[in-house]
């Protein structure tokens, strides 16, 4: 290599890496800046031009609409954030609700496809195929006038399997009586199945490093389960909707008819996309960890459960949280079938008040705020799975 | 298990291996709790196909379909024009016939068992429909033009291999006779955007924002990737964003936010602002999308390309963009599926796309509480498009992999 002492060449700056690299940035900078005041300034100069400002005082005025279904107490002339609280915990009442129904079904979906009875693999396939190729509004839709208006036709109760009454004043399923009785019953159980929870471990620790044969645990674990089925059965104080005299459905838990497709139609559509999740994770574990579990002599289902199911959950996880956000923002669909939720209130004091873009930045802020709670937790919950790795 | 002697199991005869009887041993009853789930699944199929059976020969009232045919398609589309959308059809028959024949030139055989019975059986939807029978014999007609084309395809491709570069310009080409087809002017009468509805306005909104998404989406990718934080920090910011709100906020803020942001007199069409808000909304997942392909592209690759000399610009465009676009395929053929079935969101605010133009059939009157027979029917088109889109994306993925 030949060395010149007068070979550094003066680069011209718009070559030069460090000078572009600055430049690019505040041009993108600039260009946005330019469009963001063209917007804001039309913006306000609209406003103004139709005799409105951008302010959020109106959510202290009095809302005048009413909220069709509310958990905490609501009244017609309650001020509009009090209108919008009330719709929230509506949305999360449905959201958290389905997230629960959403991993059932997906998980169990997810396994099904790996079931060795062929009538299973095929139904599940059939289900999985056709929620995901249809759109999601039509399936609520499908849900609320087809499948529990066409039950409630003619204004006459319909009976499901599981004593599940559906009639136009909603479904009301089984639920216990709220007694005191009841509360003590459901405190007991959750004891006993975090008693439960701690002998299982202490019993696989001392099998496993004592070489015990754990029997005397498994007695209390068995005679937890008794105890806990007969508290279940018969402590909680089931209530059984019947048919009264008068035509109404009296006792059980009453969910509105809206409430119900929305839980079903976002729990059926995101589980087929999770069962499509956890059979890409129950696959991506190697054939090797089947073989060597089946070598040491574990049954196909204490195989998926013990060995491969934890591995699966690695990639699980992460494309889960991603799902349980669509959940939630898919809840907006509740707007089409009349659920009051978020996105519905919100749209109607945009009606009422015409305050469009306080409006739609308040409810964009309440989406983006759940989205990052889901994300949050789910990615501690990754934490802890990858943890247990090793 | 063990306890049995191995000379008794090695001469007893062998059990039944194939036949239907080992088969449904196998398959449906090998254990008490597979012979469980197969009656209780068995009896619950039957007992739900016998109540659908009684009911679509009873119950169901399926007059609502024959009569509104036009509408579930074209919507309010002039009568006159109607030729127009079975012209648009015909050109985009052809054109996927031919790049269909010249993509699997190299197979040894075009038409599969497979491929066959699926024309079979669009065969038999296109004579069996409830369409007058003129209409009968274009769909027919129709299928014939993607068979013959695709065999012509073939030939062609096979003594010009070179063709196959021209076919992206072919769709472009088309595209813009398509747009001009369906709106008119120069020469043809114009119609106005209301009057879109249907399959048409569905197809038109998600082709229509998949298109325009593709430079902001793979700009906001290329500035998630970047090296200057700036460029960086507004990507990401817009990504997530667009992505942690429902698609519906954000045809709200097209609906009632961007006429605000306009100087003042300026009034855009509903479909206009509609297809901007799902432009925007495709861009964000897109730029994930393509994000993924960038990062599958090995660094080697761009090292490469600046060891030749090329600046970081131009080896992007040149050397990553393209193999990372390729691997994204699949996955955006995924995200336009979905946009399809999101553009119903579109029906809500007013537009008469197929679900909102069966939400506006089912308020007349004399089909009013068809609910089941009405979704059933648009519920199976939305099926059979999305599910034979998401079947041409796998063999499309598997023929671009075999080039190589």
């Amino acid at each position: 290599m030949t060395l010149s002492n007068d070979g550094s060449e003066k680069i011209p700056f718009w070559r030069d890496d460090r000078y572009v690299r600055i430049a690019v940035q505040a041009i993108v900078v600039l260009i946005l800046m330019a469009i963001f005041s063209f917007f804001s300034g039309n913006m306000f100069r609209n406003l103004e031009q139709q005799g409105r400002q951008f302010n959020f005082s109106f959510l202290q005025q009095g809302a005048g609409f009413n909220i069709g279904e509310t958990v905490i107490p609501y009244e017609t002339n309650s001020p509009y954030y009090w209108a919008f609280v009330v719709s929230l915990v509506n949305t999360l009442r449905l959201i958290l609700v389905g997230f629960i129904a959403t991993t059932i079904i997906g998980v169990v979906a997810g396994i099904a496809s790996f079931s060795d009875n062929w009538l299973l693999r095929k139904l599940n396939l059939a289900y999985v195929e056709i929620v995901r190729n249809t759109p999601l509004l039509l399936q609520l839709y499908v849900w609320y006038f087809a499948v529990f208006f066409g039950f409630s036709d003619k204004g006459t109760v319909a009976e499901l399997p599981g004593s599940i009454l559906v009639s136009k004043k909603g479904i009301v399923i089984p639920w216990s009586n709220g007694s005191p009785i009841a509360w003590i019953s459901a405190a007991a159980l959750l004891i006993g199945a975090i008693a439960a929870f701690f002998i299982w471990r202490r019993r696989i620790k001392i099998m496993e490093e004592q070489g015990a044969s754990g029997q005397r645990e498994f007695v209390a674990l068995l005679s937890l389960g008794i105890v806990g089925l007969l508290l279940f059965l018969f402590g909680l104080g089931w209530q059984f909707p019947r048919i009264a005299a008068s035509g109404n459905v009296e006792g059980g838990l009453r969910m509105s008819l809206e409430y119900g497709s929305m839980l079903a139609g976002l729990a059926f559509y995101t589980g087929a996309f999770i069962a499509e999740i956890v059979r890409a994770g129950i696959q991506s574990v190697s054939k090797g960890q089947w073989e060597a579990a089946k070598a040491l002599g574990l049954q196909p289902a204490s195989s998926m459960r013990l060995v491969v199911f934890p591995q699966a959950m690695r990639v699980i996880i992460p494309s889960l949280s991603s799902q349980y956000m669509n959940l939630a923002k898919n809840s907006s669909l509740a707007l089409a079938i009349g659920y009051p939720d978020i996105f519905a209130t919100s749209q109607t004091s945009l009606n009422q008040t015409g305050r469009a873009v306080e409006v739609i930045l308040l409810i964009m802020a309440i989406y983006l705020t759940i989205s990052l709670i889901i994300s949050v937790i789910m990615n501690l919950l990754n934490k802890t799975v990858q943890f247990t790795e090793r | 298990m063990t306890t049995a002697p191995p000379s008794l199991s090695s001469t007893r005869p062998p059990a039944a291996q194939v036949g239907a009887i080992a088969w449904l041993r196998k398959n449906l009853f090998s254990n008490w709790f597979s012979a469980l789930l197969t009656v209780v699944l068995g009896l619950l199929l039957v007992r739900t196909s016998l109540g659908f059976l009684t009911w679509a020969t009873t119950t169901a009232q399926w007059a609502v379909i024959p009569a509104n045919l036009p509408l579930f398609f074209v919507g309010r589309y002039p009568v006159a024009q109607y030729w127009r959308i079975w012209a648009i059809v015909g050109i985009l028959a052809t054109l996927s016939g031919l790049s269909w024949g010249i993509l699997s030139r190299n197979l040894a055989k075009l038409f599969d068992r497979n491929i066959l019975i699926g024309f079979g059986v669009a065969a038999a939807i296109a004579v069996l429909i409830p369409a007058p029978i003129p209409y009968r014999i274009l769909l027919l007609a129709l299928l014939g033009l993607v068979l013959a084309s695709a065999w012509i395809g073939r030939l062609v491709g096979q003594r010009m291999p070179q063709l196959g570069q021209w076919l992206s310009l072919g769709w472009g080409l088309s595209l813009l006779v398509v747009w001009w087809l369906i709106a008119g002017g120069i020469g043809l009468p114009g119609v106005r955007t209301n009057d879109w509805g249907g399959l048409m306005l569905t197809m038109f909104m998600s082709v229509t924002s998949i298109l325009l998404c593709f430079p902001l989406g793979i700009l906001l990718a290329l500035g998630r990737q970047s090296k200057l934080p700036v460029l960086r920090w507004i990507a990401i910011a817009f990504i997530e964003v667009i992505r942690g709100v429902p698609l519906i906020t954000l045809l709200f803020v097209g609906a009632y936010m961007v006429p605000l942001f306009l100087p003042g007199g300026i009034r855009l069409n509903q479909l206009l602002l509609a297809i901007i808000s799902l432009t925007l909304f495709s861009a964000a997942y897109l730029a994930e999308n393509v994000r993924g392909g960038l990062q599958s592209v090995p660094r080697g690759q761009a090292e490469a390309a600046n060891a030749l000399g090329l600046n970081s610009v131009l080896a992007t465009i040149l050397i990553v963009l393209p193999q990372a676009l390729k691997v994204s395929i699949p996955t955006i053929v995924g995200q336009f599926i979905s946009l399809v079935q999101d553009t119903t969101l579109v029906g809500l605010l007013g537009a008469f796309e197929m679900l909102g133009i069966s939400r506006s059939i089912l308020a007349n009157p004399s089909f009013i509480g068809r609910y089941a027979e009405v979704y059933l029917f648009i519920g199976a088109i939305y099926w059979v498009l999305c599910y034979a889109m998401s079947l041409g994306s796998r063999r499309l993925e598997k023929q671009l992999n075999t080039t190589h």
